[in-house]
């Protein structure tokens, strides 16, 4: 009896000794950041203040399709300036979903589903300080996300540097379609610190961190793993997916944008990505600007990522609780993507007294295509664990027209 | 939530601190050994700095998008600029 009590004594302690471990990390983490911005201050100069976002309005069609499932919608965005030092938002967003994926053709039928998306943003400008807030709601009907994001950015050093501290929190509830008992939750906290500096009269260039800490039901309810079974004809059977109920990721990331002798830019980044889970990522972008006269702006770029898996991901498992957490979300395999974007935009410029300042329609068009290391195609006739690698591409379009006022 | 709540009071602190400093400044400046570095790109030479086509951020509405895509066919996730937002990434 005495042992028992023991063992749960020390249980406890664990626990809460580890609790206490998880709060004070989250209070060095923020010390941290006031810490970094007391540091920026010291630079602090005589110069112009920052200055609020552009007053505009955007509006959007936006078309995903590939790997057999499409994906498009409208988005909204609309900015206006109230004096000189408040500018608000807001935008609205819709993702139609329609088809399958390999995930959902190797397991369950087509779907469709709609995703509405509101968020409203302010941010208010005081000398060099520029304060920001906003509230996401997304909601679907298997889905249920509400976020909020504080963000402070300041203007330092003849306003050459930028530093930019920024916190959300998310709280998510997930469904499951057909299942109306299933309900779970899950909470998300982001923390970002961003530099940027203007090195030359044609260079800036930037750094970035983000941390983010999951909690909850991090699982996508509609994606299984594969285990053998020799019961059935194909060989393999599908379970529930089984992952940690915790997530912490850190990315860090560099910019940099350089203006030609002539006009035109070129800009590069590159993002090196780790979590807890075990996946490393890393990817880098080049693109090329390229305005004609003063109406067309031609854009290209090429976008390479590479990621290698989870510690819990493998394509076929040998039966359905051999581990405690099991994943087979091709999102969590290692793999390959490229992507290579062109874009045009025509703008009309008119008087900076009148009404309307400047409009413009853009055309953007993305191609993707993703390689898979370790995730076969389940729906191939194949023996088991001997399907071809998987593999898609995808078609991206942005067609949107903007005001500014 | 009270973990929560104890981050948000202090990146309010945070804003008070960088509001408050940038009238303090001379006072720092006798205790910053970087306080004589001068910017060395003058207000008068950002010509190409001010051109729309260096702008990380030309067009919100499409960046907001283009990340998502991206987040949603990923693994890797933060530190790719914009503001955080839910995501029915599902």
């Amino acid at each position: 009896m005495l042992t028992v009590v023991q063992v749960v004594v020390v249980a406890v302690t664990k626990r809460q000794a580890a609790k206490a471990i998880r709060q004070k990390l989250n209070t060095l983490k923020v010390i941290l950041c006031v810490l970094v911005l007391i540091v920026s201050a010291l630079f602090v100069g005589a110069a112009n203040s920052a200055v609020l976002p552009t007053e505009r309005a955007d509006v959007l069609y936006h078309a995903y399709s590939g790997d057999g499932v499409t994906i498009d919608g409208p988005s909204v965005l609309l900015r206006k300036n109230i004096g000189g030092s408040v500018s608000m938002s807001a935008n609205y967003y819709v993702d139609t979903v329609s088809g399958a994926s390999i995930d959902v053709r190797a397991t369950a039928s087509p779907y469709e589903e709609v995703r509405k998306e509101k968020t409203v943003g302010l941010d208010y400008l005081n000398n060099k300080t520029l304060l920001s807030t906003s509230f996401t709601n997304s909601s679907e009907n298997d889905f249920e996300a509400n976020s909020v994001y504080v963000g402070i950015s300041q203007d330092f050093f003849g306003d050459l540097s930028t530093i930019s501290l920024s916190y959300s929190k998310g709280w998510d509830v997930v469904g499951r379609r057909g299942d109306e008992s299933f309900e779970e939750e899950a909470d998300r906290q982001k923390y970002g610190l961003g530099f940027s500096q203007v090195a030359t009269k044609s260079l800036i260039v930037g750094f970035n961190i983000e941390h983010i800490s999951d909690e909850g039901y991090l699982n996508n309810p509609y994606r299984a793993v594969r285990f053998l079974d020799a019961t059935t004809d194909r060989g393999f059977s599908f379970a529930t997916e089984k992952y940690p109920n915790t997530r912490s990721s850190t990315a860090y990331s560099i910019n940099a944008n350089y203006y030609l002798p002539y006009r035109a830019a070129i800009y590069g980044d590159a993002r090196t990505y780790s979590d807890t889970w075990g996946i490393k990522a890393q990817n880098f972008k080049l693109g090329y600007i390229h305005p004609i006269e003063d109406a067309w702006v031609f854009e290209v770029f090429v976008r390479h990522y590479k990621q290698d898996k989870a510690d819990f991901y493998q394509d076929l498992f040998s039966r359905p609780d051999e581990f405690n957490f099991m994943a087979r979300d091709k999102e969590m395999s290692s793999y390959t993507g490229v992507t290579a974007g062109i874009s045009v935009a025509y703008e009309w410029q008119f008087s900076q007294t009148a009404t309307f300042k400047k409009s413009a329609v853009h055309f953007e068009w993305d191609y993707m295509k993703f390689d898979y290391d370790d995730f076969r195609d389940a729906t191939a006739e194949a023996p088991v664990g001997e399907e071809p690698l998987f593999g898609f591409s995808a078609n991206v379009l942005r067609i949107f027209a903007s005001i500014w006022y | 939530m009270r973990l929560f709540n104890k981050a948000l009071a202090k990146l309010l602190l945070v804003g008070c601190v960088a509001t408050l400093s940038s009238g303090c400044a001379s006072t720092f400046d006798s205790i910053n050994p970087l306080a004589n570095l001068e910017p060395w790109v003058k207000p008068y030479e950002r010509s190409n700095l001010a051109d729309p086509i260096m702008s990380m951020n030309r067009n919100p509405v499409a960046l907001a998008y283009a990340k998502h895509v991206f987040e949603s066919r990923e693994g890797a996730r933060g530190a790719d600029g914009g503001a955080g937002g839910g995501c029915g990434c599902n």
